[in-house]
């Protein structure tokens, strides 16, 4: 077995303190070991990567394997930033009566992970402290999408179940706001109910999933090639992420990595991508403090962005660019040109706009110190990305498990402690400051060479984890590939899912005027959690 | 202040033309794909690439009707990868009035080995992407000079979207689309609406919100559906979390394809609502 060092370490203590409750252990890449075990070594070895390795509970999925085995498998997914590993944990879940111990009450990440597993595929969660339905909504009658005996189309009779209640908050004073699924501006729907006493908001809960619309059913029914194209959809934002991560899951199954000027570009395409939603944030967040003026200019970048994009890439959000095995168009001398101009002239507009911003003390005045999220609740909320690293949270893919060409270039990662609305905006500027010069690297150490290795079909009954740091933070694809050039399984794990609960905490003591810029410097994915 | 003021000076105008200067589009654009109806040999390979069924065909006899549904239609261009009867136009206004005026069929005679043989049947002319972009161009015109003393209050509203169109929604609002300048404004409240502008596609925990949002406009009032989910379920299409384009939920005055449509899609799709709303 090809092992990373760190994680042979790992697997040798727990293999000696285990012993042969670890049933099998595999490791399809180096840098992703799997052991099979069962569930009641859940728990211990939850305390063992959480407390021993530092590691962090990333994802927890499941998956029905009752035609072959008879079982559910759950997975639990902890990424060791520091020893640059993935080790998933697999316990079989028996068919009859499935029944699931929660982890929620240890680490509050999974949550909603482990409704979702619930709600999906009926496996009960013992001891959660809130067992509510959330992906699919409290009218749905008892279905399991994610059962294999569930077909796709199935059509649901009209919903006559009782609608959600939320929890009562009460007291002298205290009034709920109710807010969505439809908001006043122009984004996704979610539903937030604040309860406040006052103007400081007392308590905040959120409920989401307004736009499930069975993505992860769908990619079970499609050919490989065109689930390259679903997963360009996930979340509109991130489209060249999502696809290059799921692009990434499939290379790793076929055991093919794509060329280096394939991965150049990649790297291109993700900062292009960073770039138009770190400015275009940036300039929102103005707006929401009244600083309109700042969000013009930053909306004018944005669309210079968006504009070279579209000339790369005939898209402006990069789609139709990715493909297994690379990327499928390669640049002729006048869009390299373009690209190398973009950086200059944004380089040059965007210090002009960090001054204007600035030098705007009202601005400041609005951010510092509104909708702090404390440091020390991170980890156990798992929150990653740029909320992760406006708090404290010191990790990024692209430096701690270098993907595409980021293993290539120089860059840093920018880390506060703070954690209010201020600090998520300075991670934003610097990294947009850092992206430039990443593009501007990639340009001149652009490899020669072609563009796509060639995936004919993918072999079956394998799995890998595809991953990249998107804007927003780490995207994983997890896929189990079937005959015929299908998947028998893809889980799909945008940051915004992990990262939802971290809005309830940085709003508490808030005044509701300032919950939009509080949301808009999380700016989480909607379509990217509920799926 | 000073600063703000003075920067807004350098920066100058940077507002768009359009739709009085043609869409500001780079030749890379994947726009409309163009099939030579006349000379294409096989619609297969199409269809099979195709990852939304964009292109399909029903064959019967000897004959087969291949279709081409821009209301289906991502713009990823790999049927023009696997074909060269088809080629990505840089084309992007093509929003209609009807859905049936997004799809192309045509109709061919079949050799043994199901090859098209020759063509029985044009897809009739014109009659996909709107009308042809100059009577489109010199309607605007018109309706623009005419309407520029109005107001178009609209309410967007995400029925399932994955945000992509959300973003270039957003862009109208920026000074290079400026959709003010039309006396267009985006409102909070579909009480103050004029116009339900949507993305599907619909979710079936979305459906019951996207009808209160429209019961709740007075009329008249238009819904115009945005991207190729909202005009049919994209990619996404039917299935046990959706009902598929925003037309199985509410009535639909205009379309516009695209995934997402660029900003002079969408200007040009909202514009051609409200000429027809005037119309009646």
């Amino acid at each position: 077995m090809n092992l990373l060092p760190d994680l042979r370490i790992v697997l040798d203590e727990l293999t000696e303190r285990f012993g042969a409750r670890i049933e099998h252990a595999h490791a399809p890449q180096p840098n992703e070991l799997y052991l099979h075990t069962k569930l009641e070594l859940v728990g211990a070895l939850c305390s063992a990567f959480y407390k021993k390795y530092q590691g962090r509970l990333a994802g927890v999925f499941a998956e029905d394997a009752r035609a072959e085995r008879d079982v559910f498998f759950v997975y639990y997914l902890y990424a060791l930033d520091a020893a640059h590993g993935f080790v998933f944990v697999r316990v079989p879940v028996p068919s009859d009566n499935p029944e699931l111990p929660s982890l929620t009450n240890a680490i509050h990440a999974v949550n909603w992970q482990e409704r979702e597993i619930q709600d999906l595929f009926g496996i009960k969660l013992l001891g959660h402290p809130n067992p509510r339905r959330c992906v699919l909504h409290d009218d749905w009658p008892e279905v399991y999408p994610l059962r294999k005996d569930f077909d796709l189309h199935t059509k649901l009779p009209p919903f006559t179940g009782a609608r959600h209640r939320f929890r009562e908050v009460e007291g002298e004073g205290v009034f709920q706001v109710p807010v969505g699924p439809v908001h006043a501006g122009i984004i996704e729907p979610g539903h937030f109910l604040f309860s406040v006493a006052g103007e400081p908001v007392l308590y905040l809960q959120l409920r989401m999933f307004y736009v499930h619309k069975g993505i992860e059913k769908l990619f079970e029914s499609l050919p490989i090639p065109h689930c390259v194209r679903l997963a360009e959809s996930i979340s509109g934002d991130s489209s060249f992420a999502h696809a290059t991560a799921f692009c990434h899951a499939i290379e790793r199954v076929a055991e093919v990595e794509a060329p280096p000027r394939a991965r150049a570009l990649r790297t291109l395409c993700l900062e292009l991508e960073r770039l138009y939603n770190h400015v275009a944030d940036i300039g929102a967040i103005c707006t929401d403090v009244a600083f309109v003026t700042a969000h013009m200019h930053a909306m004018r970048l944005k669309e210079a962005v968006l504009r070279v994009n579209e000339l790369l890439t005939g898209n402006r959000l990069l789609r139709g660019m990715p493909c297994l095995g690379g990327v499928r168009f390669d640049f002729e001398d006048d869009q390299m040109r373009a690209a190398a101009k973009l950086v200059d002239d944004f380089e040059k507009e965007f210090k002009d706009l960090v001054e204007l911003i600035r030098s705007h003390s009202g601005t400041r005045d609005r951010l510092e110190t509104t909708g702090v999220l404390k440091p020390e609740v991170t980890r156990n909320l798992g929150i990653v990305g740029i909320a992760g690293r406006a708090s404290g949270f010191d990790h990024d893919l692209r430096r701690d498990f270098p993907h595409a060409f980021y293993d290539q270039v120089r860059f840093s990662v920018p880390i506060f402690t703070e954690g209010d609305v201020q600090r998520r905006m300075v991670v934003r500027r610097e990294e947009l400051f850092q992206s430039l010069g990443i593009i501007r690297q990639v340009l001149e150490k652009l490899p020669a060479g072609p563009i796509q290795t060639k995936i004919e079909e993918v072999p079956s009954d394998r799995v890998a984890l595809g991953y990249v740091e998107g804007w927003r933070g780490e995207i994983f694809h997890w896929i189990h590939t079937a005959p015929g050039n299908r998947l028998a399984r893809c889980k799909v794990k945008d940051p915004s899912l992990q990262n939802w609960p971290a809005l309830s905490e940085a709003i508490l003591g808030n005044i509701i005027p300032d919950f939009p810029v509080v949301n808009k410097s999380f700016n989480l994915s909607y379509s990217g959690t509920d799926r | 202040m000073f600063e703000v003021i003075g920067k807004s000076l350098k920066t100058g105008v940077v507002t768009t033309s359009y739709p009085l200067t043609p869409a500001e589009v780079s030749r890379h654009t994947r726009g409309k794909p163009e099939i030579d109806w006349a000379n294409w040999k096989d619609a297969r390979p199409a269809a099979r690439v195709c990852p939304t069924g964009a292109i399909e065909f029903t064959d019967e006899e000897r004959k087969r009707i291949a279709t081409l549904d821009l209301g289906k239609c991502i713009f990823c261009g790999l049927c023009a990868d696997a074909d060269p009867a088809i080629h990505m136009s840089n084309q992007c206004e093509l929003a209609t009035r009807e859905r049936a005026g997004l799809k192309l069929s045509a109709k061919y005679q079949l050799t043994s080995d199901g090859m098209h043989e020759r063509l029985l049947e044009n897809p009739a002319a014109g009659s996909a992407g709107g009308q042809s972009l100059e009577a489109v161009g010199q309607q605007l015109q018109a309706r623009i000079r005419s309407m520029l003393g109005r107001s178009l209050h609209i309410r967007q509203v995400d029925a399932g979207s994955c945000n992509g169109c959300e973003v270039e929604i957003v862009a109208l609002n920026s000074p290079i689309y400026d959709i003010e300048r039309f006396g267009i404004h985006f409102v909070a409240s579909p009480r103050h609406a004029d116009m339900l502008l949507v993305t599907g596609p619909v979710t079936l925990n979305m459906e019951l919100a996207l009808r209160k949002t429209y019961e709740a406009m007075p009329a008249p009032r238009l819904v115009v559906a945005v991207g190729a989910c909202g005009c049919s379920g994209g990619i996404f299409g039917l299935n046990y979390a959706t009902v598929g384009g925003v037309d199985s939920v509410v009535p639909v005055d205009v379309y516009i394809p695209g995934c997402p449509p660029n900003p002079h899609a969408l200007l040009h799709g909202i514009l051609l609502a409200v000429n027809r709303w005037r119309g009646t």
